[in-house]
């Protein structure tokens, strides 16, 4: 068949597969209308792979060409594993992730808390040393944050509601952007996350040691106490999908390095949309909860050690069941 | 069609069992995309932030939301809901894709955009630039990770008129790669000179058996043919 008798049969359903595609790319297409879409697009396979067999011209081959390969984007699609079911995700889908990959949140925990606590002892024991880990500016603003005594003063009235909300901003940027630096440093063959992890321990630990050793502690420890479980687990949990993304480049076992990062990232991913609501919870209770001073010091030790079981448990028994709702 | 070819085009064979081209973008339109993206942005906070500074504390908080909004999920906003076009690729006409072709999604744009932090790594895109500059489909560390790819976007084709010559059969078959050349030959000469036209055309003079001053004649003759009546 000549070419222009091919052109002349086939265009009005070129044009109209076009139009299609042109109605699909804006999402106003009608289901009704796309029922024999498969088709059309697999009838335009056809005429493209005829074209090209019967060396139709390239001013005939390109457009068709173009239209098949939009024709494809809008045909196949990757099923987004994110949003789709974003309950059975939260009741047992991310549990299950972390305690999938107990291995790296065992070795993040350790690394996080294990450097938390052990700065936290030596500052308490060895007050000088909160000078090689803290500079002095930030020490004095944490003195002026956490004095008891400025806080009966100056945190007498409650803070005002615009304030809170600006801490809530300031949390979310904050805490999510350290999250999310924790997890991608781990490209570098995990020990981006490692220092990240290391290093944040290493500031938060000091510093509460800090406060203890001079007589700040209840101030302190009452106001993080609620928020750290969900805050603290977040970091190391954000550390433990990047200890993933690294370990996937130092041992990609019997894939290649390439990928093997890419099945990673994919579930290191979902790991760190777990992350982020931990950190949403966290910003909201840090906000709204843990800089109320109303509320006794005893109430706030209680609320704070009902959430740190609350998030152990749900890390460690949700989604336990085959059944879980989903 | 030639087997390997020297150009960078990116072949993804469809279930269909067609190869569709796709041409993959290199580092420089995607630093000048980029540069697009971070003028937008910089331009979008200036914007927002100056009335949301006059609303004291509620306008920091709103302002830090939308500082992190900005820093982290601007380009994965775009790039989902877009056709994965951030303005930036809008405007030098390229577009993310996943590699087998298909429209990038939530998690492969979020993996690609976070790691954004790596290639940044030890400054201005050091590492990205070297990833981008030694792989031959120019991916970047976050590209790598996520699996995707960025893709000059195909532009609507003009098709050029074949000149006018009457029709003729040559009485020597061709094989395809001849038909396709002849063909390519006659609708693409709009955009030479005549000269090189000629001398383009004078190659095949002899095979032709026509002098050659009357070859490209001859070839556009023999292009109406294959193309049939009109």
């Amino acid at each position: 068949m000549k070419q222009s008798l091919f052109e002349s049969r086939h265009q009005p359903q070129w044009q109209a597969f076009a139009e299609q595609l042109t109605q699909l790319e804006q999402g106003k297409a009608k289901a009704a209308e796309l029922a024999d879409f498969p088709h059309q697009y697999r009838r335009l396979c056809q005429h493209l792979a005829m074209a090209q067999e019967r060396g139709y011209s390239s001013y005939l081959v390109d457009p068709l060409q173009q239209l098949a390969l939009r024709g494809h984007q809008q045909l196949y699609r990757h099923r987004s594993q994110l949003g789709a079911n974003v309950l059975a995700f939260l009741l047992a889908g991310f549990p299950r992730l972390v305690r999938e990959q107990w291995r790296f949140v065992l070795i993040a925990s350790l690394l996080f808390f294990g450097s938390l606590v052990g700065i936290a002892l030596l500052v308490y024991l060895f007050p000088e040393l909160i000078y090689s880990v803290v500079s002095p500016q930030q020490v004095a603003e944490m003195h002026s944050m956490y004095d008891p005594d400025a806080s009966r003063l100056g945190r007498v009235a409650e803070r005002a509601s615009s304030e809170d909300w600006m801490m809530f901003g300031y949390y979310v940027m904050h805490n999510i952007g350290i999250a999310f630096q924790t997890f991608a440093a781990g490209l570098l063959f995990g020990l981006g996350s490692v220092f990240f992890l290391i290093f944040n321990g290493l500031i938060i630990g000091a510093i509460s040691g800090h406060l203890t050793e001079i007589g700040y502690g209840q101030t302190f420890w009452s106001f993080v106490i609620g928020h750290g479980a969900f805050e603290l687990s977040a970091i190391a949990l954000a550390g433990a999908a990047g200890l993933q993304l690294g370990w996937a480049l130092i041992a990609p076992g019997h894939l290649t390095r390439g990928e093997s990062l890419r099945l990673a990232a994919r579930k290191s991913v979902q790991m760190l949309c777990g992350v982020m609501l931990f950190l949403l919870i966290a910003a909201f209770i840090e906000a709204y909860w843990s800089s109320t001073t109303a509320i006794a010091p005893w109430v706030k030790y209680l609320v704070g050690a009902g959430l740190w079981l609350l998030v152990a448990a749900y890390l460690t028994l949700a989604g336990r069941t085959r059944h879980a709702p989903e | 069609m030639p087997s390997a070819p020297l150009d960078t085009r990116y072949q993804i064979e469809t279930p269909e069992g067609i190869d569709l081209p796709l041409r993959p973008a290199g580092l420089l339109p995607r630093a000048r995309a980029f540069a697009f993206d971070l003028g937008v942005r910089g331009l979008l906070m200036g914007i927002l932030l100056v009335p949301l500074a006059l609303l004291g504390n509620i306008g920091i908080g709103l302002g830090s939301l939308l500082l992190f909004l900005v820093s982290w999920w601007y380009m994965v906003l775009f790039e989902v809901l877009n056709q994965g076009c951030s303005p930036g690729k809008q405007v030098m006409g390229m577009r993310v894709v996943q590699d087998d072709g298909t429209p990038i999604g939530w998690s492969a744009s979020l993996i690609r955009n976070l790691l954004r932090f790596v290639d940044m790594l030890p400054f201005g895109y050091f590492l990205g630039a070297i990833s981008c500059l030694q792989h031959p489909n120019f991916k970047r560390l976050g590209d790598l990770a996520a699996g995707t790819l960025v893709v000059y976007r195909e532009l609507p084709l003009a098709r050029p008129k074949v000149p006018q010559a009457p029709a003729l059969r040559l009485p020597f078959a061709l094989d395809l790669s001849e038909q396709r050349a002849i063909l390519n030959f006659a609708e693409r000469q709009g955009e030479l000179s005549a000269e090189r036209v000629q001398e383009l055309a004078s190659i095949l003079a002899t095979p032709l058996q026509v002098s050659p001053a009357r070859a490209v004649e001859q070839l556009n003759g023999v292009a109406r043919g294959l193309l049939g009546p009109t």
